[in-house]
């Protein structure tokens, strides 16, 4: 019976211990877990993980790029002379800059400096909605000229291309920033006004964010109308091109195997040696394939920019509030790491994309 | 910037949890100065050798390398990987070792059928 | 002062304010964080599943009765296999072990409270859910004739609503990735202090494989059925030819995940079974290592074997070569396995529970079903038996010979932690008797017929066949019965059953030092670490009617003297 007595002690002893244990918690710290260290490395490896299941998901888009290259290389030789580069490069340096400055945010939040973090932020919202308004006004371009993927694919090289600098694409893109637009200004009007700074500060950070795209659509613009003379150079070149395979586009509708060779010939007389003629699809049919291929990967990646958008808003608001610290401030961090990725694979983007020669 | 200030300060604020912030590896402001230049930098470069230099087929294995040097910086520094717990990097690393199995035996494949493609359409 | 009620309510049937009792109403089911109900509410989803596509699977065995058409049309029976596949797969295998027994049994086993991320768990959960509405949305359209491969181009040109069924496919998708990305950030980081890697229970193993494979292959999934959606919307000409796309391409992404969705389905079922091995034969599991370390092996291998899949589908000679020699090695680590269990069982105490028939019946199963599988992965071997009703046969032993024998012998294992009741032994035993006698009735005739060039999936067959479609029919209707029983068996113990103990089998890992069913918090007490396979760390109390754990003597950390010090409160 003694021992009995004994292990029964024990029992309440390991019962006492769990019940002491949890006042130690703080406010920040969810109830299964034993610390903040604990609580902050099971965040960064499952942000970590997260990334791992985005590369991959971007993966199968770049295979299929890749694959595609290799089986054409001529469409993607042509492709280039649809995209600008500049615009391009100016996203680039724009996403970089937005890499820089969430990096930034969240050394200020490790060091619980909430303001800077908040401004930081507020920063790579705006550069993230610059970007979107930049894109936009490339989509909306080749929209106009019939650069559609795959079936929809209607660009006539040989039609004249002026169109309004301002096209109806453009305005639909534009509207529900508008309407965000709006609606932020005057959540923040209505807030301020009544005195409740938090919320009517985040309502005009918002604001701020949306007007960044109007001011990368304005930019986007700008340059589209500078450029004009250039790119109907780009345009003519490419029509004087296609003058000559015209004349063969019959051959090309008949289908004959021969066929995609000659107009490969006339198009780059260096890949013709190289083009394997894997396929007797014509060179306009597949560059269908290719702006297939161009809106999946941009497509998903300004997806992914606009959940981008939303996360960040999320920690601007924890960051007008204050709610970071130097020993916790995981949610800054991890939105941080997917910033990074987003821009990482736009690192790879750009070039496969916009540096074809 | 006064962030040495708001480090005491936040630090005052704490009650009493002293332990903790030995996790948190704050980036020096020049290391992240020096990253964002040194991409910008490269984006130039890669621009500039596309429109400039005649590099036939390395042109792509030059841009794609261009590309991995600034994946690099901005998962070193950027992404903390310079700090942070081997097991994440190797998380992340792996999920690249993955992507290149895929694309491997995919591009494999796709070299050795397309000549089999070719034939049958020249039939 | 620890008395007999408060051991047994640490260590017994716990009567009130266990998780099932702590709060009420529909909402705190539908919104609750507790991984506990989370897994019981997967559960429903999954038996709904399984019974829906068994009934599937039924009227098909049952048109086959016959060899001409007998009361469906050719197009209805297209359907109906491709809505049992595709409703078995990704509604009722990937989600199944993981889903059920890994939600309710993985934190516990860690001694912990919840997942790491139990707001991540309960939107794997919805996404399941979700998904799962888009399936009932092709059955109320105009359902699904592709196969539950969907592959190009067929999948881009046919009437039938392809677009619902991958989107809840993808959607599916989500769910199982955030479910193992859960498992492994919770396996990483809140594992207790004294469970090093090597002295994890061998289900955690398996989990964190299947999560593994999880992670890093659904995505793919993912962007597949992404572009097949757009292909269908758009024509956007990737996997055409007439655009200069690659249909083969498409079975290149789709494989490169639904390989190793192969070993998502079997990796978990082996880590059941090398779980609930030792408990049954009270003997420390054979090969602890080998067992846990081939698991990793078989989910990194997994990913280089896809091709497998394609060798008849146009892929390279080269390709198949390379993909035929890898597929031979994941035959290594899966008899590694079988070799420890079988080890394990000789001269162990075997204990003949329902759990224990379930887990000799998998190894038998699994054993015809892994074994077959090398005629399909040697390429000569493989041209004629490719699409018959041998690889039907091969994949059902590995499928449900494998994954759904060990999810029955798992449920009967921790029914008594889920629901505090134990179940009628000579019932769950009867019942996994037919389950075995059906399921061999059912697909053995198939490798038989498969090999005399019996095709799969064709409606009509020759009169030669008869004989094996009737036997299989007569055998898939006793396993229908089987199945049915077996889960009725549990259902009735649910409300019925005898009152269970804490730990009534006497095993050693710690979700059983909980009372029964647990608590919210899982624990009311502090958790003790021992070897998952230490039967010696528990002894059998008569005041709780179980086992209860041995507290171990404790010792002054420097010991200045060899005594023991005393444990006093």
């Amino acid at each position: 019976m003694a021992t009995t007595n004994v292990v029964r002690d024990e029992y309440s002893e390991l019962v006492d211990l769990e019940h002491s244990h949890d006042h130690e918690h703080g406010q920040f710290i969810a109830h299964h877990f034993h610390s903040a260290e604990q609580q902050f490395d099971s965040g960064k490896l499952g942000i970590w993980l997260f990334l791992v299941t985005e590369v991959l998901f971007f993966g199968g888009l770049f295979v299929a790029y890749i694959i595609y290259r290799y089986n054409r290389p001529d469409v993607f030789i042509d492709a280039h002379h649809h995209l600008d580069t500049l615009l391009g490069g100016l996203n680039t340096i724009v996403l970089l800059f937005s890499s820089l400055t969430m990096a930034w945010g969240v050394r200020a939040a490790q060091l619980g400096d909430n303001r800077t973090t908040a401004i930081s932020v507020l920063a790579t919202m705006v550069c993230a909605a610059l970007f979107l308004g930049v894109k936009a006004v490339e989509y909306s371009h080749k929209w106009d000229l019939g650069l559609l993927p795959g079936n929809l694919f209607s660009y006539d090289p040989l039609a004249k291309h002026d169109h309004a600098l301002i096209s109806n694409y453009l305005v639909m893109l534009c509207v529900p920033f508008g309407v965000l637009l709006l609606g932020f200004l005057l959540g923040a009007i209505l807030n301020l006004n009544t005195g409740k700074k938090l919320i009517g500060q985040f309502y005009g950070g918002m604001a701020i964010t949306m007007l960044g795209y109007f001011a990368g659509v304005g930019v986007g613009v700008l340059w589209m109308a500078t450029m004009t003379p250039k790119h109907d150079s780009h345009d003519d070149h490419h029509a004087a091109v296609v003058v000559a395979a015209d004349a063969v586009r019959p051959v090309v509708f008949s289908a004959d195997d021969a066929a995609p060779k000659v107009e490969t010939a006339v198009v780059d007389g260096a890949a013709a040696a190289e083009a394997p003629a894997g396929s007797t699809a014509p060179l306009d049919k597949s560059l269908g394939v290719f702006f297939s291929i161009y809106y999946c990967m941009t497509g998903l990646h300004a997806v992914h920019i606009i959940a981008g958008i939303a996360a960040l808003a999320w920690i601007f608001y924890r960051s007008l509030a204050a709610q970071w610290r130097p020993d916790y401030f995981g949610p800054v961090d991890f939105v941080g790491l997917y910033w990074h990725l987003v821009d990482l694979i736009w690192i790879y983007l750009f070039p496969l994309m916009y540096l074809i020669r | 910037m006064a962030q040495h200030a708001t480090t005491t300060h936040a630090a005052s604020d704490d009650h009493g949890h002293g332990h903790g912030e030995h996790f948190a590896h704050p980036a020096p402001v020049w290391v992240l100065l020096g990253t964002f230049g040194a991409l910008i930098f490269l984006t130039i470069l890669t621009v500039f050798i596309a429109d400039n230099v005649e590099l036939g087929s390395f042109e792509l294995l030059v841009s794609m390398g261009i590309a991995t040097v600034k994946a690099v910086l901005v998962g070193a520094f950027f992404m903390h990987m310079f700090w942070d717990k081997g097991f994440n990097v190797l998380v992340f690393l792996s999920s690249l070792l993955f992507f290149a199995l895929f694309i491997g035996f995919a591009l494999m494949d796709s070299y050795e059928t397309l000549p089999n493609v070719s034939d049958y359409y020249k039939r | 002062m620890a008395t007999v009620t408060q051991k047994q309510q640490l260590f017994g049937h716990a009567p009130t304010n266990h998780y099932l009792d702590a709060s009420r109403g529909v909402m705190s089911w539908i919104f609750t964080l507790d991984h506990k109900r989370i897994a019981i509410m997967y559960m429903y989803g999954v038996i709904l599943s399984l019974f829906l596509a068994g009934i599937f699977a039924l009227v098909l065995r049952l048109e086959l009765y016959t060899p001409g058409p007998w009361f469906l049309t050719s197009a209805q029976y297209n359907q109906m296999f491709t809505l049992h596949g595709a409703v078995m797969v990704f509604l009722f295998i990937i989600p199944s072990i993981p889903a059920i027994i890994g939600n309710f049994v993985l934190p516990m086993m860690l001694g912990a409270k919840d997942v790491a991320f139990p707001r991540l768990n309960l939107a794997s959960l919805w996404l399941y859910w979700a998904g799962g509405f888009f399936f009932i949305v092709v059955l109320a359209t105009s359902g699904l004739d592709t196969g539950w491969t969907f592959y190009t181009p067929y999948s881009t040109t046919t009437s039938t609503n392809v677009i619902a069924a991958t989107l809840g496919a993808f959607i599916l998708g989500f769910s199982s990735i955030f479910t193992g990305l859960n498992f492994i950030v919770t396996i990483n980081t809140m594992r207790p202090k004294g469970m090093t890697w090597f002295r994890m229970p061998l289900l955690l193993w398996g989990l964190y494989s299947t999560s593994i494979i999880q992670v890093l292959a659904t995505p793919v999934l993912g962007i597949t059925l992404l572009l097949l959606i757009v292909e269908r919307l758009l024509k956007l000409g990737i996997f055409d030819p007439a655009y200069g796309g690659d249909p083969l391409l498409y079975q290149h992404f789709f494989w490169f995940y639904s390989h190793p969705a192969v070993y998502i389905m079997i990796l978990p079922a082996m880590g059941v079974i090398s779980e609930m091995l030792g408990v049954h034969c009270r003997k420390e599991v054979f090969g602890y290592k080998f067992i846990a370390l081939s698991s990793v092996a078989i989910a990194l291998l997994g990913f280089l074997v896809w091709g497998h899949h394609m060798f008849t589908s146009g892929q390279s000679e080269m390709a198949s070569l390379v993909f035929s020699a890898i597929t031979f090695s994941v035959a290594v680590p899966s008899a590694i396995k079988v070799f420890n269990w079988l080890c394990t069982m000789y001269r162990g105490d075997i204990n003949l529970s329902t759990p224990m028939m379930y887990i000799m019946s998998f190894i038998f199963l699994f054993g015809i079903g892994g074994l077959t599988g090398l005629w399909l992965g040697a390429l000569s071997t493989d041209i004629p038996l490719h699409d018959t009703y041998f690889v039907v046969a091969h994949f059902h032993y590995v499928m449900v010979g494998g994954t759904m024998t060990s999810l029955l012998g798992g449920l009967f294992h921790w029914w008594p932690k889920m629901s505090g009741r134990m179940y009628n032994e000579p019932l769950g035993k009867l019942f996994c008797l037919l389950v075995f006698i059906g399921f061999n009735l059912t697909f053995f005739p198939q490798f038989i017929m498969g090999s005399l060039g019996m095709p799969r999936r064709y409606h009509e067959y020759q009169a030669v066949y008869q004989i094996y479609h009737q036997l299989s029919t007569i055998g898939a209707f006793t396993l229908g019965i089987g199945i049915f029983g077996a889960v009725m068996t549990l259902v009735y113990a649910w409300f019925f059953g005898r009152k269970a103990s804490g730990n009534p089998w006497g095993a050693a890992t710690l979700e059983w030092q909980s009372s029964s069913p647990p608590s919210f918090h899982n624990f009311e007490h502090r958790v003790i670490v021992s070897a998952p396979y230490d039967f010696s760390s528990v002894v059998y109390d008569e005041s709780v009617d179980g086992y209860v754990p041995v507290v171990p003597k404790r010792e002054a950390a420097p010991a200045p003297q060899p005594t023991p010090a005393p444990v006093s409160n």
